[in-house]
């Protein structure tokens, strides 16, 4: 499968980062961002990751269902990741989970039918001072309330 | 940038440049004092620096409390192997938002105490291995390692001299359990994030089955300021056996969450009164965790205390990662346990039984018991059960899971007692 020039560059790059005959080190990074690109780990990306590394397709996919963020199927446009982990459901992350849920009328790792918005309940992304805090990909909304979730989630699905 | 204001209390060593005008560049770095200390390092002895850094008393900030120029001294220098440095960058435990200031904000700082290792231990690679989540960080720390490249900081030759070294990022994707050394040091290699048995440790057998110095964010980030200002000035701002400052992560129930560069040791109490602004609504103090998810809570009586390695060990926590989250009169502690047992038992990486099966097992009867259909005896065994996960795994995930569980029911029974016959004082149930 062909991928991006800039995707290309930073493969090249990820190979040569680490000592000779210890390619498979790159593997993890080159899945997270052929997901980037491709929007899964589709089975022609574990291929191509397992070719370029010099490790079996199978070795590939037992990392793939370790690591949570790497993804079999794409999830939506703008992937919705709530915290409720302890700092931020002490602040309200819960509340913001369920509204999402409602408003949205899907659950975890659900996405609306016109594939715009996916939700996720996450584990604690690192934001806990500035709680309840939520990540869109890979973007941090801090300090987060249930009306600015509202209007972030009506803009969400207006982006296309 | 800055996400809160900063407190007249803090001691700004390691947080010194935030705020500065693109502090995180290397101009700025520059023009602050930035590699000073590794220049100075390079005309040191290895055995010098690893001295200086034992002088200063500085203890791992990932949350082991570990002596960190002790951890440099067990790397075999002369080993014919190839050496490296590892930073460990996978900030995850609950509470803990710190390593990702330091990286945003002066990504050089923590270059230049990964250079500053690698003199000391003949080390010529560095790894810094970044959580998924992170992303933005990836961006900005390679930005930062080329421009250390271009101004002749990485690289060859380095400021005239025969030593070399090269740095990189690496992303995780998606574990806390790649937190644990030897489960950092196995996704680092393309695998599964499952702990290693140890010994041997990493300082033998880490990287690529190499030698290798792994340290948390802020630990590296503190070694510039030790080689600069000395060690003994260093470990002069906290308590003995406990030097320097430390990133506080302020969360919860706290009118001015944030995080804050406190000495070692600055009472907990005024931690949370007088940087924190005390508890909002004029509510009563109910708890802490004083550092991060896995340690034990503290109850409000037993907050007056030194906030270093020791004195919260002796009360019978731990000072952890340094993520303070408080709770206010109002928090129902049942609800705390299963929501701090549901992450353990998402993230338990199911090697040892005790911990995968002991965490399954707890999240299901603290949900039983929360959603108010548990039994009496329910409060006994999930004491009884986490006692039995304690010191039975490979690495500390199942202890992180049991020791505040533990604790929880300890010192708040009632509630659990409460739950038990269907009622939440607080209503959540």
């Amino acid at each position: 499968m062909t991928f991006s020039p800039e995707l290309e560059a930073k493969f090249d790059k990820l190979l040569a980062s680490y000592p000779p005959g210890r390619q498979r080190s790159a593997l993890i990074p080159m899945l997270m961002f052929a997901q980037d690109e491709v929007g899964a780990v589709t089975p022609e990306v574990v291929e191509e990751v397992a070719r370029r590394t010099g490790v079996e397709a199978l070795q590939v996919e037992e990392v793939v269902t370790y690591y949570s963020m790497l993804r079999r199927k794409p999830l939506g446009k703008h992937h919705v990741q709530i915290c409720t982990n302890v700092s931020c459901m002490l602040r309200g992350g819960a509340e913001l989970w369920e509204h999402a849920c409602r408003k949205l009328g899907i659950g975890n790792k659900e996405v609306t039918a016109d594939g715009q918005v996916s939700l996720e309940e996450v584990e604690c992304i690192g934001a806990c001072s500035w709680a309840p805090a939520i990540q869109v990909n890979y973007d941090f909304y801090h300090d987060m309330t249930v009306e600015k979730l509202d209007r972030l989630l009506d803009d969400l699905r207006k982006i296309h | 940038m800055l996400y809160n204001e900063p407190s007249p209390l803090e001691v700004k060593v390691l947080t010194r440049r935030f705020g500065l005008p693109n502090s995180a560049s290397i101009d700025t770095y520059l023009a602050t004092g930035g590699y000073q200390a590794f220049r100075k390092a390079l005309g040191m002895k290895p055995e010098e620096i690893i001295d200086e850094v034992k002088t200063s008393n500085l203890r791992g900030r990932g949350g082991a409390g570990f002596p960190a120029g002790m951890k440099w001294s067990f790397v075999p220098r002369t080993s014919p192997k190839p050496k490296y440095i590892v930073v460990n960058a996978d900030e995850s435990e609950p509470g803990t938002c710190k390593d990702r200031l330091l990286m945003e904000n002066d990504p050089h700082q923590l270059i230049e105490g990964m250079l500053i290792a690698g003199l000391a231990v003949d080390a010529h690679a560095g790894y810094i291995y970044v959580r998924g989540e992170y992303r933005y960080l990836i961006d900005i720390l390679d930005k930062a390692i080329a421009e250390a490249y271009r101004h002749g900081y990485l690289g060859r030759n380095l400021l005239g001299s025969n030593f070399h070294f090269d740095a990189y990022t690496h992303t995780g994707a998606g574990a806390y359990e790649c937190g644990e050394e030897s489960a950092l040091l196995e996704s680092l290699e393309g695998k599964r994030g499952v702990p290693r048995i140890r010994p041997p440790f990493p300082a033998v057998v880490g990287a690529f089955q190499c030698p290798t110095v792994l340290n948390n964010v802020e630990t590296y980030s503190a070694v510039p300021a030790i080689i600069r200002d000395g060690g003994a000035a260093f470990a002069a701002l906290g308590t003995p056996k406990n030097g320097g400052t430390r990133l506080f992560c302020l969360s919860g129930h706290v009118n001015k969450p944030g995080v804050y560069e406190l000495p070692m040791g600055f009472n907990l109490l005024r931690m949370i009164e007088e940087v924190g602004g005390g508890v909002p609504g004029g509510k009563k103090l109910k708890a802490v965790i004083p550092g991060g998810s896995s340690c034990p809570v503290l109850t409000a009586g037993e907050c007056d205390l030194a906030m270093d390695f020791d004195s919260v060990a002796k009360a019978g926590s731990m000072l952890g990662s340094g993520g303070v989250v408080v709770m206010d009169e109002d928090t129902c502690m049942v609800r705390m346990a299963l929501r701090i047992m549901r992450f353990y038992a998402h993230e338990s990486c199911g090697w040892c039984i005790p911990c995968r099966e002991g965490t399954t097992w707890l999240r299901k009867m603290l949900a039983r018991l929360h959603g108010g259909g548990g039994t009496a005896s329910d409060v006994s065994l999930i004491g009884e059960l986490a006692r039995n996960m304690l010191g039975r795994t490979f690495c500390p995930l199942g202890d992180a899971a049991a020791m505040p569980t533990i604790a929880l029911v300890e010192k708040f029974r009632d509630e659990f007692e409460e739950h038990a016959e269907g009622r939440c004082r607080y209503s959540h149930a």
